[in-house]
């Protein structure tokens, strides 16, 4: 049998129905990979074996009693350590959690074991999502599987990679700026940001509250879609959780239609600062959907410049509120304790040493952001920019129902290049805050390489407010449009990775 | 040396005092406030506990409705408007006993607003203004371990139960209350007193202060009599007793007198009420460090009561306090003293109680103020706390107006309800406590009575028929007070011919 | 002249209860200068008028009824704690009352 680790989730949906495969086999096989390759790509911080295997098991148990089985049950896949599993070690990405195993699921996790889908470990990611390379991981850089001196990109840098290095054929990450869709890019993989809203955060450990929101990553379209509806839905657990049906995002995902679907390219979202390989390769994929039936128009939207500077007040500032449940008293690590020092000379000497830089200059930023005598001309104003920004896209959704640009400015980076540039790091996230800031659903689908070091590049689609299956439609038409130039998938084109063993 | 503190009535001689209220209540809901753990008090620790009120990572808020609906109950009760739109906001600040290390509250956007209550002290009313009404939740306990009893002062560390946090808490905000000085403490008390039995009245909570589930910080500061500029204040915490209320005030008045008087300044802090003591101690100074980077919080949407809701709310409310007491005092037939003897000796409620089980006004009034009451007193209890309730006096009074006990075996069986000796038929058997009504019985006592005091008989007999009174004392004595007075004079004046 | 000093940010360390060393300080810093100067361009954006949006969506009322649902078991609770005693989490002595 071929490799079952290069299988789509759907191809070894066919496998486990047909009888040539098992969920055992499956997931022993992506066992095996991520045993073989994980050392150079370093995608995984707690691989679960033994309780994949024993979920791989049940749902071989239930096909073969003849349960009705969801479309992914027994598919493995990788989660994103930020959020919360009963009894698997779950870190966040920071020292400050090591060791800590949760008494309670996810929402999102809930959600996956009821599918069926098996969950084979927890990924890296930068500390508590506050990056975009994974570097910022107390637990070291994840590798990008298409050239490991390079990042894979972040925060869900680990999620991302575990796909393109064939550990998993479905990942969750969460998307609080770009997390999902800029390693998307960097990876050639798809990332869906769904709706706010569309999928609970319950159980998500917190970056920014206003902005995060889980979604589904994998190496197709309609992978994505089906983990996309296996995890979404209203959850009375979380307040901002939307009471309304999942749009259609798995037919979408299969009818990939763009037949007089308008679509406005963000005039302010090219140009200066971006990669040219980038900018050939997004503009192709405008013209191939013009080809396939999509009327193509420019927009305007003013106030995204404004975007990354509003979105780095208004994150610090909710993240630092967030972490300062991180204190030493109730769970996670204890700097200090020497039965002398206080309480409070334990909580600082513990944060200074659970804390990577970046999170330092986050919670900092975002404390001084909420201080009194600056919150007005800082987190106000922020919060303003947020209403403008939201302004642009309900008028460019007056004209067009989807909006795209480039996922990122530029392809992988090199791991250390940015490293202690804050500011410059934070400009890989140009094109991905503005929907953040609004609410709006979002995804990354690969679209090439870049001619100048021919690594992947993603073509980003905006979609109104639970108007999610509009990504499917054109992530579908675009994927089957291209691998009909291609002769194949992008991942094809990707080097195969050195195995360990 | 200066003295710690002047006397009260030189303090008021020079000063006149400021004084802000904030009471924080804990409601009787069933859930927390964003969890659905109980609220029972006195669980065993962290057994009432959950994701989201151990704050741990990942777990989210959501809002109890009927604690929304209890704030706007108080909201209304106290004449608020309430919110057409309101948010919950982040209080930040690093506490151990504080799950996130941030308190979900409200900040510029509370539930209610702009309210105003009455209070009576001495015959006189006072408006209170009242600044705001807001949705909280409630910390966590400390149990300090290694020092002197409990104190937070030399414990070597501290044991931390979280069933108390989360729980749904009302902060009730006063605007300034300048009242003449040496009204200020009687009308803080009776301000509590007031906002405990509306709080019982609409139900919202079991206000158990010796719970903890109402909770004053009292705000007092002085300025020089007739001045216009108010002072520095303090503002004392957990103040947690109606007593408690009125000594700390007058306690701040005089201390904050006496640093005033001697050419000191009053420092901005929070001060601990010491009930033992009767002080108060400085706490943390209040400095420009103190920031609570206020937010509005990103996890629950915002609360916008739609004005059908606040109207039904409104209808159901019950009677306001205040007029129902104008109300039951004109059915009562009561005087203003009468009534405000009530009033002040949290007798009310249960004269309301005793009434509505058939006794008179009057004869529930006897009761509750007379015996129990003075009971209360000698024990330092609260009169609800005696265990006699309602039925219990309606049951003792029963056995009056049927002749089996006079008013001073009645309150031989209080004694021994209060002292636990069982229903009153018990006590009244096991006591021997019985009314004698067999008339040959009293005969004899009254012919023994006439044998051995001629000299009375001598005076009645020569036209003083008030001296009989002398007779009846020596039956009811020879009866050992088992007899019915009434009774006895009746058979005696049949007996002497008057 | 920078948009924060050396000293504010000691002051932002402490309310943030981390005890940043010198080094750190001195690195921390500058970098925070930048980034405040990148951030205060929100101040460019004249929006008097603009009313602020703290939730992505435009939710209000959402509540749930008052009902007890499991709780997790004390072991539960504890099970993360760094130091437990007497089914409580023991921590270190606390300087002052709140
Ligand atoms: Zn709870």
């Amino acid at each position: 049998m071929s490799d079952l680790t290069r299988k789509t989730a759907v191809e070894l949906q066919e496998l486990m129905t047909s009888g040539q495969a098992s969920s055992v086999e499956i997931t022993q096989a992506h066992l095996d990979r991520i045993a073989a390759v994980d050392d150079s790509v370093r995608a995984f911080l707690h691989v679960d074996s033994e309780g994949a295997l024993a979920q791989a098991a049940a749902i071989d148990a239930k096909r073969a009693a003849g349960e009705k089985l969801g479309p992914l049950a027994g598919v493995p896949l990788a989660l994103k350590d930020v959020l919360t599993q009963e009894g698997v070690p779950t870190t966040a990405g920071s020292k400050i959690l090591e060791g800590w195993k949760p008494p309670y699921d996810a929402t999102v996790v809930k959600r996956l074991k009821a599918a069926g889908i098996v969950i084979l470990g927890k990924t890296n990611m930068d500390e508590f999502a506050m990056g975009s390379s994974t570097e910022n991981s107390a637990y070291g850089t994840t590798h990008n599987p298409w050239d490991l001196n390079r990042i894979p990109g972040g925060s869900g840098g680990g999620s991302s990679a575990a796909l393109a290095a064939y550990e998993a054929p479905l990942a969750i990450g969460t998307d609080t700026g770009g997390s999902i869709r800029q390693p998307g890019a960097f990876t050639g993989t798809v990332g869906v940001k769904p709706t706010y809203g569309g999928t609970s955060r319950y159980g998500l450990i917190a970056l920014a509250s206003s902005l995060d929101t889980p979604g589904p990553c994998a190496r197709t379209t309609l992978d994505a879609a089906l983990l996309h509806e296996a995890i979404a839905g209203y959850d009375p657990m979380d307040s901002t959780s939307i009471n309304q049906p999942v749009p259609a995002v798995v037919e979408a995902a299969r009818r990939g239609d763009v037949t007089g679907l308008r679509v406005g390219v963000v005039k302010e979202l090219g140009g200066e600062g971006y990669q040219p390989g980038v900018e050939a390769r997004f503009h192709e994929a405008v013209e191939l959907l013009t080809k396939l039936g999509a009327e193509v128009v420019e927009v305007s939207c003013p106030h995204f410049q404004y975007a990354l500077p509003a979105y780095y007040l208004i994150l610090p500032s909710e993240a630092s509120s967030n972490l300062a449940k991180f204190d030493a008293m109730r769970y996670g690590l204890r700097v200090g304790d020497d039965g002398i020092n206080s309480a409070e000379k334990v909580m600082n000497l513990t944060r200074e040493a659970g804390f990577g830089d970046e999170v330092k200059r986050r919670i900092m930023l975002g404390t001084h952001a909420l201080s009194s005598g600056y919150y007005d001309a800082y987190y106000g104003q922020a919060q303003k920019v947020r209403t403008l920004i939201q302004r642009d896209f309900a008028n460019a959704y007056e004209q067009v129902d989807v909006l795209v640009s480039p996922a990122t400015p530029t392809t992988a980076f090199p791991i250390g290049d940015r490293a202690d540039d804050p500011i410059a790091m934070y400009k890989n996230d140009l094109c991905t805050i503005p929907v953040n800031l609004a609410g709006n659903a979002a995804a990354s689908f690969p679209c090439g390489l870049a001619d100048e070091d021919n690594l992947p590049v993603g073509f980003h689609v905006m979609a109104p407010v639970m108007r999610d299956e509009l990504l499917y439609t054109v992530g579908a038409a675009l994927e089957s449009a291209l691998a009909e130039q291609w002769g194949g998938v992008l991942m094809a084109q990707a080097p195969e990775l050195e195995v360990t063993r | 040396m200066t003295a710690a503190v002047l006397e009260i009535d030189d303090a008021l001689a020079q000063y006149d005092p400021v004084m802000g209220l904030e009471v924080h209540v804990e409601l009787n809901t069933r859930s927390k406030m964003f969890c659905g753990c109980p609220t029972e008090f006195g669980a065993p620790p962290n057994t009432q506990t959950c994701p989201v009120c151990l704050g741990l990572p990942g777990a989210l808020p959501v809002v109890n409705a009927r604690a929304v609906e209890s704030a706007i109950k108080i909201g209304l009760a106290l004449n608020c408007e309430i919110a057409e739109w309101c948010r919950f906001a982040r209080k930040n600040y690093f506490y151990p006993d504080m799950p996130k290390n941030f308190q979900t509250s409200q900040y510029d956007e509370p539930i209610a607003y702009n309210g105003w209550t009455e209070v009576v002290v001495d015959g006189e009313t006072y408006r209170i203004e009242i600044e705001r009404a807001h949705m909280e939740e409630d910390t966590g306990k400390s149990t300090h371990v290694g020092g002197a009893t409990g104190r937070i002062h030399g414990a070597s560390h501290s044991l931390v139960d979280y069933n108390r946090a989360g729980i749904p808490l009302i902060e009730i905000v006063t605007k300034t209350i300048e009242v003449p000085g040496d009204k200020a403490a009687a009308v803080a008390k009776a301000y509590v007193s007031m906002l405990r039995d509306l709080l019982l009245a609409l139900g919202v909570s079991d206000v158990r202060m010796d719970q903890g589930s109402l909770r004053c910080d009292a705000n007092v500061s002085l300025k020089p009599t007739g001045s216009a500029t108010f002072g520095t204040r303090t503002e004392t915490k957990n103040v947690n007793s109606f007593r408690s209320v009125e000594r700390a005030v007058t306690y701040e008045i005089t201390r904050q007198a006496a640093v005033l008087a001697s050419g000191g300044k009053v420092v901005q802090e929070t001060r601990h009420w010491h009930e033992d003591t009767g002080i108060t101690t400085s706490g943390r100074e209040k400095s420009d460090a103190e920031d609570y980077r206020y937010f509005p919080e990103p996890d629950l949407v915002p609360v916008a009561p739609s004005r059908e809701w606040v109207e039904e709310i409104r209808s159901s409310l019950p009677e306001a306090p205040t007029l129902r007491r104008v109300r039951l005092q004109e059915e009562w037939g009561f005087t203003d003293l009468e009534m405000r003897d009530v009033v002040n000796g949290n007798a009310l409620e249960p004269i309301v109680a005793t009434v509505e089980l058939g006794v008179t006004p009057t004869a529930a009034k006897k009761w509750w103020l007379g015996e129990l009451a003075r009971a209360a007193n000698e024990s330092g209890q609260e009169l609800n706390a005696l265990g006699v309730g309602p039925a219990e006096v309606a049951e003792v009074q029963k056995l009056v107006d049927a002749g089996s006990l006079n008013d001073k075996l009645a309150r031989q069986v209080f004694d021994g309800l209060i002292k636990g000796e069982g229903t009153p038929a018990e006590i009244m058997a096991k006591r021997g406590l019985a009314l004698v009504s067999d008339d040959s019985a009293l005969i004899e006592a009254i012919d023994r009575a006439i044998a051995a005091n001629p000299d009375v008989v001598e005076k009645v007999n020569s036209g003083k028929p008030a001296a009989a009174g002398a007779l009846i004392g020596a039956v009811m004595k020879d009866m050992r007070g088992q007899a019915d007075a009434a009774k006895v004079r009746e058979l005696l004046n049949a007996k002497l011919g008057i | 002249m920078p948009s924060i000093t050396r000293e504010e940010v000691a002051h932002l360390a402490r309310l943030a209860r981390i005890e940043l060393s010198d080094a750190e300080l001195d690195h921390l810093a500058p970098q925070l200068d930048q980034i405040i100067a990148l951030v205060g361009q929100v101040s460019q954006v004249a929006a008097d008028d603009i009313p602020p949006t703290s939730h992505a969506l435009p939710l209000t009322n959402v509540m749930r009824e008052d009902v007890n649902v499991p709780c997790l078991t004390p072991e539960q609770a504890l099970s993360g704690a760094p130091a437990a005693e007497e089914q409580r989490f023991r921590v270190p002595r606390i300087l002052e009352e709140d």
